[in-house]
C-alpha cells in the first residue's frame, strides 16, 4: 500500500484534483458508452416488435375487409 | 478453403449468437481485469520519482489512447473488407466499433490533458502528438455522422468505410510524431521495441489494466455488434422470431 | 442500386478522397513547421532540415535542458533566469554546448529543475536571449519508483545528472 491514510490517497500528494478528475471523467464517459449500447440495443428490439405488431394490426384489418368484397368478386367473374 | 471456414461467421444469425455467447465472459473478464488493475494501479503501484502520483493517471491515458488507436485499425480493416467483399458484416463490425474508439480517444484527450495540466504546465498545447490524437477523434466523429447520415444503411457504410479508410494515414503519423517531429510529449514507454522503460512494478499493474480495457472493449463490440446486426436485418424473419419470443417473455 | 444513389454515392466519396489529399498534402506542406520547438544549437546555426534561422523580435519556442547550476532567481519576485542546452539521451552536459537564456517571470511548473527538459515560449532578443512568456516541462518516457533512484545515487557509475537533480528535487 502506497498511502498511510484515507485522506492521503485522496490527497495524491497534492495531486488529488487532476488524477481525480482523470479518474472521474473516464469512468463517466465508459458507463455513458455502456449506457447508450444497452438502450440502443433495446430500442431497436422495441423498434422492430413495434412494427411487427403495427403489420399484425393491418393485416387482420385487411383480412376484415376482404371477407365481404371477396363475394362480391365472385360473383362478377 | 478459408472460405468454407469462414462461411457459418458471414450469416448474420449465426454470429448475432455467437456474439451473444461471448458477450459475457468477456463482460466478467472485463470487470475482474479492471477491478484488480486499477486498486493496483491507485493504491500499490509505486509513485514516479519526479511525477509523484500523477503517474497513477499512466494507467489510464495509456490504454485508451493504445486502444483508439487499435479500435481504429480495427474499423479500418472491417471497412476495407465491407467495401471490398461486400461483407454486410464487416459493416455492422465497423459501425459497433467507432463509438467506442471516439470514447477511448476523448478518454485519452482529457486524461492527457489532466497529466499535462500539472506536469508539463498546461491543458493544451499543439503540438504534433496532441493535434493528431484530436484528429482522430474527429476521424471517428465523422464516422459516427456518415453512418447516421443515410436511411440506406449500405449506401452508409460505404461513405463511412472510405472515410476511415482516408484517416487510416493518421495513426502512423499519431505513433511516430514523437519522433518524427520535437514535440512536448515524449517518445513511447510500453510500445517501443526491447524492454519498456519503467519498473516492473509499474509496468504489470499496466498489462493488467490493459488487458481489462481490452475484454471491455470486445463486449461492447459484441454488444454494438448485435444492435446493428438487428437494425440491418429488422425484416428477416428470425430477427421477428426473436423478438417476438423475447416480447413474450418480457410479457410474462 | 439506382442511379439517383449511385450519383450521390460518387459525389460523396470524391468529395471525402478530395479532402484525404488536401490534408496529405497540407501535413506535407506544413512537415517543417510542425516542429514545435527551436533547440538551443539551431538558434546559432539555423533549423536542422531548412537552415531557416530565427531573427530577433521573432516570437519561437524554444526546446532544451535546463543546465545544471545556471539558474538564477530574484529573491523578491517570481523573474527567474536559466541556460538552456540541447536535449540529449543519455542526459549530459559539456562546456562546448551552445547554450540560449531564458529570462522568465511567472511560476513554473512542478517539474522545473535542472536538468530538466523544457520548452519556453517567448521573444528572441540579442540573439540568443529568449524573453519567456511560458515556460513548460517536457518530460521523458522513463518512469522510476523513488526508491529505486535513491539506489542509483549512491552507484558512482550513475552520471552526475542524478545527484544534480536529486539536490534539486529535495
Amino acid at each position: 500500500m502506497q498511502f498511510d491514510s484515507f485522506s492521503a490517497f485522496i490527497a495524491m500528494g497534492g495531486y488529488g484534483f487532476y488524477v481525480w478528475l482523470s479518474y472521474g471523467v473516464s469512468l463517466m464517459a465508459l458507463a455513458l458508452l455502456v449506457f447508450s449500447s444497452l438502450t440502443n440495443h433495446k430500442k431497436i428490439k422495441q423498434q422492430i416488435a413495434q412494427r411487427q405488431k403495427r403489420e399484425t394490426k393491418l393485416r387482420q384489418a385487411a383480412e376484415l375487409q376482404n371477407a365481404q368484397p371477396r363475394a362480391d368478386i365472385s360473383h362478377k367473374t | 478453403m478459408m472460405w468454407k471456414w469462414l462461411h457459418p461467421y458471414a450469416n448474420p444469425e449465426i454470429s448475432y449468437h455467437f456474439a451473444g455467447k461471448i458477450l459475457p465472459w468477456c463482460a466478467r473478464l472485463a470487470f475482474v481485469f479492471l477491478a484488480i488493475g486499477l486498486t493496483w494501479a491507485l493504491l500499490f503501484a509505486p509513485a514516479d520519482y519526479q511525477q509523484g502520483d500523477t503517474f497513477r493517471i499512466f494507467y489510464l491515458h495509456v490504454p485508451a489512447a493504445m486502444l483508439s488507436m487499435g479500435i481504429y485499425l480495427g474499423m479500418a480493416i472491417a471497412a476495407l473488407s465491407s467495401l471490398v467483399w461486400q461483407l454486410r458484416l464487416a459493416d455492422a463490425t465497423a459501425a459497433a466499433m467507432a463509438p467506442i474508439g471516439a470514447t477511448f480517444t476523448f478518454i485519452a484527450l482529457i486524461t492527457g490533458a489532466a497529466w499535462g495540466k500539472p506536469m508539463w504546465g498546461t491543458w493544451w498545447i499543439w503540438d504534433a502528438r496532441l493535434t493528431s490524437e484530436l484528429i482522430l477523434l474527429f476521424l471517428y466523429l465523422g464516422v459516427i455522422a456518415l453512418h447516421n447520415a443515410f436511411e440506406d444503411k449500405n449506401l452508409a457504410g460505404k461513405a463511412a468505410g472510405i472515410l476511415a479508410l482516408v484517416g487510416v494515414i493518421n495513426l502512423p503519423i499519431i505513433k511516430y510524431s514523437v519522433e518524427w517531429w520535437n514535440t512536448l510529449h515524449q517518445g513511447a514507454t510500453v510500445s517501443k521495441l526491447g524492454q519498456p522503460s519503467m519498473t516492473a512494478d509499474m509496468f504489470w499493474p499496466f498489462v493488467v489494466c490493459f488487458i481489462g480495457f481490452a475484454f471491455f472493449v470486445t463486449a461492447l463490440i459484441c454488444l454494438r455488434f448485435r444492435s446493428e446486426i438487428l437494425n440491418r436485418n429488422s425484416m428477416r424473419p428470425w430477427v421477428r422470431e426473436l423478438v417476438a419470443t423475447e416480447e413474450k417473455v418480457h410479457a410474462v | 442500386m439506382n442511379p439517383r444513389r449511385k450519383k450521390r454515392l460518387t459525389i460523396v466519396t470524391s468529395m471525402i478522397i478530395g479532402l484525404g489529399v488536401v490534408a496529405g498534402l497540407v501535413l506535407y506542406a506544413l512537415s517543417q513547421n510542425i516542429d514545435l520547438f527551436y533547440k538551443p544549437s539551431e538558434i546559432y546555426n539555423g533549423k536542422q532540415d531548412t537552415g531557416l534561422k530565427a531573427i530577433n523580435g521573432q516570437r519561437l519556442r524554444i526546446g532544451g535542458l535546463v543546465v545544471p547550476g545556471s539558474v538564477n532567481r530574484n529573491s523578491e519576485s517570481l523573474k527567474v533566469s536559466f541556460k538552456l542546452a540541447d536535449m540529449r539521451m543519455p542526459i549530459s552536459f559539456s562546456e562546448t554546448d551552445a547554450t540560449v537564456t531564458v529570462s522568465y517571470d511567472g511560476i513554473l511548473p512542478d517539474l522545473f529543475r535542472e536538468g530538466q527538459g523544457i520548452v519556453a515560449n517567448g521573444i528572441l532578443v540579442n540573439g540568443n536571449i529568449i524573453e519567456a512568456s511560458e515556460v513548460l516541462a517536457k518530460h521523458d518516457e522513463n518512469y522510476m519508483p523513488r526508491e529505486l533512484l535513491d539506489d542509483a545515487v549512491e552507484k558512482p557509475a550513475n552520471s552526475s545528472y542524478s545527484k544534480n537533480l536529486l539536490e534539486t528535487t529535495y
